[in-house]
């Protein structure tokens, strides 16, 4: 099972659930599992980026997730 | 000085060898676009907007095209209308507006003729016709009800109760956890505050330039100076409407970024009047145009309100965040709200923050961009509180400060960083165990910035003497080809002095991202040090074939190849590759890399200053800046970022600002009206790089090229108060807001 950590932006899809836990091992997986669990999420999370245990990936579509992983959907932060 | 969490263990990372790019830039043989004159080339002039916000009714560039040398005209006809979901939508009607003119230096046309002088009368020569529109310069003119809209697509994205009409408020973020309301009710002190912040320019020394030879295959070639060459590919393509690979772009040497150079401006006009006039065509801003019409950073309206127990202890901290992001929607609110309380673990907070259009030129990235503002509220608050509690404001901050597990602010947990290690190298430093001198005030800010990693290639090729050339995609805005030599060099195994590192264009390189987000060391510096890795596997090959021998008898170490049977003497580099040709012929190596694991930047500062109380003129005394590099590669080159910063955070603080008349038209763009700090305003930056290697990174790199600008205004802000007794929470705090506030009380109108 992997731990997905859910923002605020995206709690108005999961009715204020904060934290779900779901049997993924890749990031499109996951997507789609939380896509049947809360409907309209996936197209939200297809372009952001992901924090797997704490390392930020800006194109994670392909990922794998470890088991027991810690994931958090974050967005993909720019600089100068 | 460096303080490390670990003893070095490398041979040639954190040395100081001279830089490869030193020598041209000093005896003046460093090639900048502008420096670029090619056979029957011509020049051009962009025509801009005289007002801040106008239809236009009509242009008609008949006499410009009849008068002598002139070779070309564009206009926006000339363009593709790109449809307004089209990602570069908004940078096409940048570069040339269409049917409106949102700001003041806003482009509508562009003239090329054979002389600059033929070329500036044609342009002059462009007749447009406007019909003007009320315009709106700042936050609250843009938010307020009534106000004219610059944008009717613009729809307020996640706002609460959803938008459904066209307003200037482009975006809302907003995030929240705890329970605020319950950690404002237990805290012992809650202090809120409102700051105001004005547009500042990035301020580097080389205005924007560029030449392009546009063939009749419409391919082109740009030479010009940004901090993405690949980016200077995909925008000019997608404006022009061509396909990327029509567009080749050459990197000039750069003169200053620091953000500015990370978006296009003139490419494209230069590529089409190039089209039209069958010649090559430079185009070159004057300080004018670049302070009228490139980025400055976004003028802010913020309140911060923090809650803290006696002890020190923050209980809850709220913000709300309005970012000016010019004539078109940006991502700057977002940003500061990551980072306005990112330094801190507080278990309840809430942000909110938006993103607002206004009649000026189109924000761009500034050194960690939005930060400053942000910090500049959250660490002012901050110390009026340690000043409440009776509590050292670095010991209020290491008390609350974040740290590995405690929960960022995108939403992650923070992996190992190095802000408390940051905190006491300034505590525990000289100057802050230091006496202060009669008559001077100290203030001290902490400040955070992200990082970012994204794609990175390189490749590394053999000379027949055993040198390399290490090619990398990456513009060299602050020293990264020393880094990247530095580490190829340890990599290797060879001494730094025999590679030669070149930044390649975009067809003779892999693709990679805009040196931006103080990614270069990071991510670059990755595919570096993976495409040495890969070549150290092809040297082990070809000793193994030299010798006859099985390939894991080949060990590589010290920059030779040894055998670990010790049946045979150990091959120097020199030897494999003067034997190239016998052995499988030239040996090179790349790497790709889409790079994660970005670590993020914090930095400490503390600054000695004095104020006239005459004149309300602030000197800075003495300043010490620390920050954590995770690992410096080339320290002095970290030293000069971080020296860098502090001093644009002390322009930004003390002097520099956008002054636009009631007309919207900015009334001082020249470095003559808009002051920025030079070497007699200021002492000499100390510098305390702190080495918490980043987990993610080969030799364990945290960028260093931004994080350094953020802390300085409240840093200032801090000190006058402790000098002069005065909160400044308007900027910039020049002597007239000072002596306004030392006389009558009323710094902050």
């Amino acid at each position: 099972m992997v731990r997905v950590h859910l923002g605020m932006e995206l709690r108005r899809f999961t009715d204020g659930v904060a934290e779900v836990e779901v049997e993924a091992t890749t990031v499109r997986k996951l997507i789609s599992k939380l896509d049947e669990l809360y409907p309209g999420i996936g197209e939200h999370l297809e372009g952001t980026a992901v924090a797997i245990n704490g390392e930020v990936i800006a194109d994670p579509i392909y990922e794998t997730v470890p088991e027991a992983a810690e994931v958090h959907f974050v967005p993909a932060p720019v600089g100068g | 000085m460096t303080v490390s969490t670990s003893e070095s263990k490398y041979k040639y990372i954190g040395t100081r060898p001279v830089r490869q790019d030193g020598l041209d830039k000093v005896t003046g043989r460093a090639r900048f676009a502008a420096d670029l004159n090619l056979p029957g080339m011509q020049h051009g002039i962009v025509v801009r907007s005289p007002h801040a916000h106008a239809k236009i009714v009509s242009i008609d560039t008949s006499k410009a095209e009849a008068m002598p040398g002139v070779k070309a005209v564009i206009t926006a006809a000339d363009f593709p209308a790109l449809d307004p979901k089209n990602p570069l939508a908004n940078i096409s009607a940048n570069l040339m507006a269409r049917d409106k003119v949102l700001y003041e230096g806003h482009v509508v046309a562009a003239v090329a003729a054979e002389t600059r002088s033929q070329a500036r009368k044609a342009a002059a020569a462009v007749e447009v016709q406007y019909e003007t529109l009320p315009h709106v310069l700042t936050v609250d003119e843009a938010m307020a009800d009534g106000a004219v809209v610059l944008n009717e697509g613009v729809i307020t994205r996640n706002a609460e109760p959803p938008a459904t009409e066209p307003s200037n408020v482009s975006a809302r973020t907003a995030a929240e956890r705890g329970d605020l309301d319950a950690g404002f009710a237990d805290a012992d002190v809650v202090i809120e505050h409102e700051f105001t912040t004005v547009p500042v320019h990035q301020g580097y020394i080389e205005p924007h330039a560029a030449v392009a030879d546009t063939k009749q295959d419409q391919t082109t070639n740009i030479w010009c100076s940004s901090q993405g060459h690949f980016r200077v590919q995909s925008q000019t393509a997608g404006m022009l409407g061509w396909e990327v690979s029509q567009v080749k772009v050459e990197p000039a040497e750069i003169g200053g970024g620091f953000g500015g150079k990370t978006t296009i401006y003139v490419e494209p006009l230069a590529a089409k009047l190039s089209e039209k006039s069958g010649r090559p065509v430079k185009i070159v801003m004057s300080r004018d145009e670049v302070f009228r019409a490139t980025g400055p950073t976004s003028g802010t309206k913020i309140r911060v309100k923090i809650g803290a127990k006696n002890d020190g202890t923050l209980t809850a901290a709220e913000a709300w965040l309005a970012y000016e992001s010019g004539a078109f929607p940006g991502i700057w609110a977002m940003l500061g709200s990551w980072c306005v309380f990112a330094c801190y673990d507080v278990p309840n907070q809430k942000v909110e923050a938006f993103d607002v259009l206004v009649n000026k030129p189109v924000c761009i990235a500034y050194r960690a961009p939005s930060a400053p503002m942000a910090a500049f509220a959250t660490e002012t608050v901050l110390d009026e509180i340690a000043r409440e509690i009776g509590m050292d404001p670095l010991e209020l901050r290491l008390k609350n400060c974040a740290k590995e597990g405690d929960m960022g602010p995108m939403g992650a947990p923070h992996p190992r960083i190095g802000l408390k290690e940051t905190l006491e190298a300034i505590r525990d430093s000289d100057h802050y165990q230091s006496d202060r001198p009669e008559g001077i005030g100290r203030g001290v800010a902490a400040g955070f910035w992200f990082n970012i990693g994204e794609q990175s290639s390189a490749q590394v090729t053999l000379n027949a003497n055993g040198t390399a050339v290490v090619a990398t995609g990456s513009p060299d805005i602050g020293g990264s080809r020393a880094s990247m030599s530095l580490m190829a060099a340890e990599t290797l195994g060879i001494e730094p002095g025999r590679i030669q590192p070149v930044v390649g264009d975009t067809d003779s390189v892999g693709f990679t991202d805009t040196t931006e987000g103080s990614r270069t060391t990071f991510a670059s510096g990755m595919a570096v040090t993976e495409a040495c890795k890969n070549l150290i596997e092809k040297l082990r090959a070809r000793a193994a074939k030299m010798w006859e021998c099985e390939v894991d008898e080949v060990e590589w170490a010290d920059g030779e190849a040894r055998h670990t049977k010790g049946e045979n003497d150990a091959l120097p580099l020199a030897a494999i590759t003067g034997a190239a040709a016998k052995t499988g012929g030239p040996i090179a190596a790349t790497a790709s890399v889409n790079a994660r694991g970005a670590g993020a930047g914090f930095s400490a500062q503390v600054c000695d200053l004095s104020v006239d109380q005459e004149t309300g003129m602030t000197t800075i005394k003495r300043w010490t800046t620390a920050q954590d590099a995770g690992t410096a590669i080339h320290p002095s080159y970290v030293e000069g970022q971080m020296q860098g910063g502090v001093v644009q955070g002390i322009g930004w603080a003390l002097n520099e600002e956008y002054i636009h008349n009631a007309d919207g038209v900015m009334e001082n763009p020249g470095f003559l009206d808009y002051r920025v700090p030079v070497a007699s305003d200021l002492p000499m930056i100390d510098t305390i790089v702190v080495e918490v290697p980043n987990p993610f990174h080969p030799y364990g790199v945290r960028g260093v090229g931004e994080v350094g600008i953020v802390p300085p205004i409240a840093c200032i802000a801090n000190a006058v108060n402790d000098v002069a007794g005065v909160r400044i929470r308007n900027l910039p705090i020049s002597p007239v807001r000072i002596l306004s506030a030392l006389t009558n009380g009323n710094g902050n109108s």
